[in-house]
């Protein structure tokens, strides 16, 4: 009775060579690395790439473990971490800006393993290192921001039919077109809805003037919403491609949230800046008529002209500002730091796209020998960078913006425009960094506690019930195993609090061999054979084991459910191992007990202590 | 070796008054220091900013704390985490002050101090998703109790669900008590610890429970304190010895863990301890008051026959 058919050994046998293989990556280690990858997401990965990485490095007489192309990119190994650097930084002068170079670290696992997908369990950021941010769009921002650009848009429409207005302002999410007569309020609006089919027109008037309101309908609230989170993304994956970082994770979460993972990242306050950072340009002109000796003083007073905005420039003149935006950064397409040839001082080149060369041509044609201010929104602040008088008419899409600094700021400045804009506003709201050096402590104390733990298990469990005991402890050993091969086949995130589940759940996955064990010996004592004693031993235990590990399991899916970071990398590992437990405990277990004692003919007395 | 070869079953419905009893005050007590003291809420759902930092040898706290000051962070806390070379430096949410900008701002004035301190780590969380967590953590409490009651109900009988829930719930608030009381820090880690005290004392529960209705089957004459009691007793070395498994593992996440597992640790020692007590001694006792009979297992007592059969 106590033999299992073959197909049984055969299942065994299958986990135990999958939980093998799969496990082993994992006992590797890991070695410093280089990853190359294109910048652009449409960016090309081939051979010649691989070439070219293995020449450059060659050339310079840096010796590398591996290279080789995956999906995303090319991945060299070093074996120390000083190569490791001085690679990177010759590949990312050689390759330009068309790849980010990143450092990594890389299992050392043989290439055959990589092939059939065994990889090394995915470690969160506690046990590598780095940062994770959850930020917080701003949505009413990016309301505002559109109706903005309604605003400017209304104005020019208006002008293009002739159609006579008194002013056009943004009132909250909503834009007042103000008017003399009802005529001419009745062609706008037919002309607006016609042109603007996401605005809501309504009439009103507040006594003198006759207004038309426009509104955004909820569709298109939702959609600029939508859109701006799309847009924040975007520009958070290319600012993390400038920081140059080999894994990012850049995820929705929520309607209006973004998670920010940069894993392995050093410079954790390199990080924070560029990714907090929220400047964009914008190119308005200066308010020429109002720009008198005295408008300046009294706007310095708080008295600003309607429909103008009052700074200091970088060199220290006041100056009155336009409020419309002619040009903002979006249509930047590249921008870099460099030095003016006559002057010397640093500058920044802007290239913009087809649209905004346009633009930019026409306004300087049409301002030659006026002032045009060049501002810098960040944070909410809006700084004058620069205010240059117009010479002439500047075609082609090439400007170079003075005023900077130094060399840094020109870079930096550089770097943000280059990343682009954000839609909307975000904010930090959810924040851990954890250090390299936290990360490698964090792994081996999970690592120790687990290993301990299931030393002092194997020995009290030997003790106690002898052979019994010993296929127990094997069978909790195989159930590590399958652990570890699961999580590192479905790369679940591992967590220190996840490494808490995998000890957790060895000491919980003894309790169904305990069970087994003990009802084995009372079947022993109410005078069964040795045989029949094993075969209703294991059957009566089943059903409470079943009943236990579904009401653990309960709990460890509603974790699963209601939990977010270390509570979520907790469950996951929890409710695997019950699975992997089951399975082990009472099926492995029970085929080494079998392999034991079930082709005996006779047996006097088990070794169950 | 076997420890427990008890011959005579031990009466614990006797003593179900005594044992209840304890568990009452334990309770009240528990309770008591809950709504006085309160929990000492972690930053994950209180929001501020927790900084660990390192340095080479033992810090010197009251430098570091002339150093926040310094930058006008007076409400920081400056505390010796694990070893005196390590530094737990805590911050309230500030208004109009990023997280980032705040740690940068600490790090960098520690630095001018002492060129050699590091970054170990640093955890901001916001007011709002605080609050989040804090919702969401009762949430998930309350669907695993609804969860295991229907389960425990399908599975035997509503008066089990019902006592084993009333049994494992008290632990829960027992672990929150003793964190009330002595101040621990209370956080996401410790959380689900709590949790799966919660699914792993049900266990417990559920052991006994197998055996009272496997007894009520076998056991045709005898009454349904005596079917408890032999249960119990019949499942007793199952019961220490499955618990001392656990318990070392537990132990040695406490000795290896480090802090961060330090209080995920105790809560879990703490579940224990109250698990073996509370499913043996209260969920049994009150299974019994709420009147279990055979009858009322009979139901369930085909279907089970039925899956018995080999």
């Amino acid at each position: 009775m106590n033999r299992y058919p073959l197909w049984k050994y055969i299942l065994i046998l299958t986990a135990l060579l999958f939980g093998a293989v799969y496990a082993m990556p994992n006992f590797f280690g890991e070695s410093p690395a280089v990853q190359v990858s294109p910048t652009k997401s449409d960016g090309k990965v081939d051979p010649a790439l691989l070439g070219q990485v293995e020449t450059v490095l060659k050339a310079n007489q840096l010796t590398y473990d591996a290279v080789f192309l995956d999906p995303t990119g090319v991945k060299v190994r070093f074996s120390d971490t000083d190569t490791q650097i001085k690679a990177k930084d010759v590949l990312a002068s050689k390759l330009g800006r068309d790849y980010v170079v990143a450092l990594n670290l890389l299992s050392r696992s043989p290439a055959w393993l990589y092939a059939i997908g065994a990889k090394p369990m995915y470690l969160g950021l506690d046990l590598r290192g780095g940062v994770h941010f959850l930020l917080q769009v701003d949505m009413t921002a990016a309301v505002n921001k559109a109706a903005e650009r309604y605003v400017g848009d209304l104005r020019t429409t208006m002008r293009e039919k002739r159609i006579a207005y008194l002013g056009v302002v943004r009132e909250g999410q909503t834009v007042q077109v103000k008017f003399k007569d009802a005529a001419e309020l009745a062609k706008a609006e037919a002309e607006i809805s016609k042109n603007y089919p996401d605005l809501t027109l309504k009439e009103s008037d507040n006594g003198s003037e006759r207004l038309l309101i426009a509104s955004l309908g909820l569709p298109a609230q939702k959609r600029i919403q939508e859109f701006a989170l799309k847009q924040n993304m975007q520009t958070l994956h290319n600012r993390v491609n400038e920081l140059g970082v080999a894994e990012p994770i850049i995820q929705q979460q929520g309607l209006d949230r973004v998670v920010v993972q940069l894993p392995g990242v050093q410079d954790t306050a390199k990080a924070k800046e560029i990714l907090g950072r929220t400047a964009t340009l914008e190119i308005r002109m200066v308010d020429e008529d109002k720009s008198d000796g005295a408008t300046l003083q009294n706007a310095s007073k708080g008295q600003v002209p309607f429909g103008d905005e009052f700074y200091i420039e970088r060199n220290g003149l006041p100056v009155l500002v336009k409020k419309q935006v002619v040009l903002t950064g979006d249509y930047i397409t590249d921008a870099g730091p460099g030095i003016d040839q006559q002057t010397g001082g640093s500058v920044v080149h802007v290239n913009f796209d087809g649209r905004g060369a346009r633009i930019f041509k026409q306004i300087t044609r049409d301002n030659v020998g006026k002032r045009m201010a060049i501002l810098l929104v960040e944070k909410g602040q809006t700084e004058v960078i620069t205010a240059p008088v117009i010479r002439e008419e500047i075609g082609g899409g090439r400007v170079q913006i003075s005023g900077m600094a130094n060399v840094q700021e020109a870079t930096d400045v550089a770097l943000l425009l280059r990343a682009g804009a954000l839609a909307a506003p975000m904010e930090i709201i959810e924040e851990r960094t954890v250090g390299p050096s936290m990360g490698e402590e964090n792994i081996r104390r999970g690592v120790h506690s687990t290993l301990w733990g299931f030393a002092a298990i194997a020995v009290m469990m030997a003790l106690y019930y002898m052979v019994f005991g010993t296929v127990s402890v094997l069978a909790l050993g195989f159930n590590l195993l399958l652990l570890v091969a699961v999580l590192s086949m479905l790369q679940a995130t591992l967590t220190l609090p996840g490494l808490a589940a995998i000890a957790l759940a060895l000491g919980m996955a003894i309790d169904a061999n305990v069970l087994i064990n003990e009802r084995v010996r009372e079947e022993l004592r109410a005078g069964n054979s040795p045989q029949a004693s094993i075969a209703t031993g294991y059957e009566r235990a089943f059903g409470t084991i079943l009943d236990s590990n579904v009401t653990t399991m309960i709990a460890g899916l509603a974790l699963f459910m209601f939990g977010t970071g270390p509570v979520k990398g907790f469950a996951v590992v929890h409710v695997l191992g019950i699975m992997t437990s089951m399975f082990s405990a009472v099926l492995v277990s029970r085929a080494m007990v079998n392999l034991f004692y079930g082709y005996r003919r006779k047996i006097n007395k088990l070794a169950i202590g | 070796m076997e420890l427990f070869r008890i011959k005579h079953d031990i009466p614990f419905m006797s003593y179900g008054r005594l044992t209840t009893s304890i568990s009452l005050v334990t309770f009240i007590l528990a309770v008591y220091f809950l709504s006085t003291k309160g929990l000492a809420l972690g930053v994950d759902f209180t929001g501020g900013t927790v900084m660990e930092v390192s340095y080479p040898q033992s810090a010197d706290i009251g430098k570091i704390r002339s150093a926040v000051d310094g930058i006008g962070l007076k409400d920081a806390t400056v505390q010796n985490f694990g070893t005196s070379r390590d530094v737990l430096i805590r911050l309230p949410v500030k208004q109009g002050v990023s997280s980032a900008q705040l740690s940068e701002q600490v790090l960098h004035a520690l630095q001018q101090d002492n060129a050699q301190v590091e970054m170990r780590r640093v955890e901001f969380v916001g007011p709002q998703v605080g609050q989040e967590l804090y919702d969401n953590g009762a949430l998930a409490l309350l669907i695993v109790s609804i969860g295991i009651v229907l389960y425990l109900w399908m599975r035997f009988e509503w008066k089990f669900g019902v006592a084993a829930i009333i049994a494992n719930l008290h632990d829960v608030v027992i672990i929150l008590g003793f964190f009330a009381f002595f101040q621990w820090e209370f956080n996401l880690t410790v959380l689900a610890a709590v949790l799966a005290v919660l699914g792993y004392s049900v266990n417990e529960s559920v052991v006994v429970f197998d055996r009272v209705r496997e007894n009520f089957r076998k056991m045709r004459k005898a009454g349904v304190a005596e079917v408890i009691d032999n249960a119990i007793t019949r499942t007793m070395s199952r019961t220490i010895i499955t618990h001392a498994m656990t318990q070392t593992m537990v132990l040695s996440m406490l000795f290896f863990g480090g802090e961060v597992l330090h209080n995920f640790a105790l809560a879990l020692t703490i579940g224990i301890l109250f698990g073996i007590y509370s499913s043996v001694l209260v969920a049994s006792p009150i299974v019994m008051w709420l009147g279990i009979s055979r009858e009322d297992l009979v139901k369930v007592e085909k279907k089970e026959a039925a899956d018995a059969t080999p």
